[in-house]
């Protein structure tokens, strides 16, 4: 697969600090792939996604976006326009009293063609699901539609990765649950290349990758089955196992026989239930 | 002495105008001294407005609202000091620090209740002991600190006016999961050393499940369910309905009934979870 992002020895440390907050990380980011991102507050995981679109540029080493260096200004109009980046808080990322006005604000700015801006505008509320409440005040939207919202003023820009910071800290579980569909949708469905911030475990089970960073290193990278498999390293880094991996480990620690590592509350219950028949058949 | 009784309480925002909304109707509630109770439902449900009319931030607009028996808004003095008694965290509280010092923002609630200077001192400490903020940060500004530290000066600030019921509107929201263990912990040994009524409004049914004595559900403006965990989490299909989540443990066990599994109605921890998965599969090797 063709990587998209790639980190080569990234180094950062904010003005005022002395503790290098990013310590040489090396990573590329795959086209297409889900990326989750994992970490206790404060162990470089928003630090490392301000680099993606050069909010933040590296101290040292370098970040390339589809081979375009960030440090390089000539490039970073360029950078932004193909990383999408949402934050947490979505009263902070609406700018328009209508929400189509604040899905056509991307676009307008980058001189598109009003004819085009519509189709934009209507393609990607659509996609969040959005598209019945064009004409409705941001304001007065739930935190998780707000959210959908800002996720399709990125898409309407049409960047390739979309890079997401905690989107779901301040929701309901309803609001993420929406807001986690629509990222999904927009990875498998539409083929965007999706960074994910989360503290939330259950919901980067279907992710491709997981990066867990701690102290701005990157100190687990694997698929979600092997790392949260890993209950040792989860406590360490203060994260928790999500209940269907911690569950599959006590049984087996009981002497049952569960092979695989299904993270799905369905996947789960169905390899129990059919061990537990079989193991009744036996006897 | 902290009990709070709603009788009948009700709430429209906006009364008169076309955007007349009732948020809360007809609530009934009696939450005796000392008791954890956890609320939950989703956004819009009446959560936010039920507890701001616990310390009078809001006035019913029929009903009333007892603390130990007395109409918290019999007159403008009662519903001055009910503000001492009962303490309310708003969500994100963080952003609400203002002081040059983290000991002035710890001591600010306390320096309006006519106290010492002694007395106001003994309490900021009391209460940064409690949440786990160092006496070494008493002279930094509060901005400056990370979003976990500001949070705990925050909920400090509250409990430095020795509240005999704390309410906490979802103190651990955006925390990870170490953060938001440590917060509940600094909340409990809060509770247990005062004897603190506590009431927390909670999106994340697991914390819930874990620490709740009572669970309060609301749904659209009224109760939905009322009970322990157990009465609560028992009836994990009707949350279902609701529209809530349910503890993981609890989703599991949904699941596993429907394979057939027999599970007790009552499981809903990781614990409760684990042991009746073993009995039902020792009762079928033998």
């Amino acid at each position: 697969m063709e990587p998209v992002i790639v980190f080569d020895n990234v180094h950062y440390t904010y003005p005022a600090d002395e503790k290098e907050s990013l310590c040489g990380v090396s990573l590329s980011i795959e086209k297409g792939s889900f990326v989750a991102v994992l970490g206790h507050n404060g162990s470089g995981k928003s630090t490392f996604a301000k680099h993606m679109n050069g909010i933040l540029v590296p101290d040292e080493g370098r970040v390339l976006v589809e081979g375009l260096d960030t440090s390089d200004e000539e490039h970073i109009i360029d950078v932004r326009r193909r990383v999408g980046m949402v934050f947490q808080n979505p009263d902070n990322q609406l700018v328009a009293n209508v929400v189509e006005d604040d899905v056509a604000f991307a676009p307008e700015n980058l001189g598109v063609e009003p004819k085009e801006i519509r189709e934009r505008v209507d393609a990607a509320l659509r996609q969040v699901g959005m598209y019945d409440y064009r004409m409705h005040a941001p304001h007065l939207l739930s935190g998780g539609q707000k959210q959908r919202v800002a996720i399709a003023g990125v898409i309407a820009m049409q960047p390739d990765i979309i890079v997401l910071d905690e989107p779901t800290a301040m929701l309901d579980p309803q609001g993420r649950r929406e807001v986690v569909d629509t990222v999904f949708s927009l990875c498998r469905e539409k083929g965007m290349t999706v960074v994910y911030i989360t503290h939330h475990m259950d919901e980067c089970i279907d992710a491709d990758r997981l990066i867990v960073m701690s102290n701005g290193c990157v100190m687990a990278d694997g698929k979600p089955a092997d790392i949260f498999a890993n209950a040792e390293l989860l406590r360490r880094e203060g994260l928790e196992q999500p209940e269907t991996a911690r569950l599959l480990q006590d049984l087996r620690a009981s002497g049952m026989r569960l092979e695989g590592e299904p993270l799905s509350v369905e996947d789960c219950a169905e390899l129990i239930a059919q061990v537990l028949q079989s193991e009744r058949s036996r006897s | 002495m902290a009990e709070i009784i709603t009788d009948k309480l009700c709430h429209v925002y906006s009364k008169d105008t076309p955007f007349e909304k009732t948020a809360i109707r007809d609530i009934s509630l009696t939450i005796p001294q000392g008791q954890l109770a956890a609320l939950i439902g989703h956004t819009g449900s009446g959560k936010s407005t039920f507890i701001q009319h616990l310390n009078a931030l809001l006035q019913p607009t029929t009903g009333r609202v007892l603390l130990d028996g007395e109409d918290i808004n019999r007159d403008k003095y009662a519903r001055r000091d009910v503000k001492w008694k009962v303490g309310l965290v708003f969500q994100y509280p963080e952003y609400q620090l203002f002081e040059e010092t983290v000991y002035r923002d710890i001591a600010f609630g306390p320096s309006n209740m006519k106290l010492s200077k002694d007395e106001i001192d003994e309490r900021v400490r009391e209460a940064a002991a409690f949440t786990g903020v160092d006496e070494a940060l008493f002279e930094r500004s509060p901005l400056e600190l990370s979003g976990g530290q500001k949070r705990r000066i925050a909920i400090a600030g509250v409990i430095a006016m020795r509240p005999e019921v704390l309410i906490l509107d979802e103190p651990t929201a955006g925390l990870d999961p170490a953060g938001r263990t440590q917060i509940l912990d600094n909340i409990f040994r809060y509770r247990e050393k005062s004897g603190a009524t506590v009431l927390i409004v909670s999106h994340s049914m697991d914390d819930v499940a874990r620490f709740a004595e009572r669970i309060i559900v609301f749904d659209d403006g009224g109760i939905a369910m009322d009970g322990t965990p157990d009465e609560v989490f028992s009836r994990s299909q009707k949350l279902v309905e609701i529209g809530l989540n349910v503890p993981k443990a609890a989703e599991l066990a949904l699941a596993l009934r429907r394979r057939n599994i027999p599970l007790p109605e009552s499981v809903f921890t990781h614990e409760q979870l684990l042991d009746a998965l073993l009995k039902a599969r020792e009762g079928k090797a033998c």
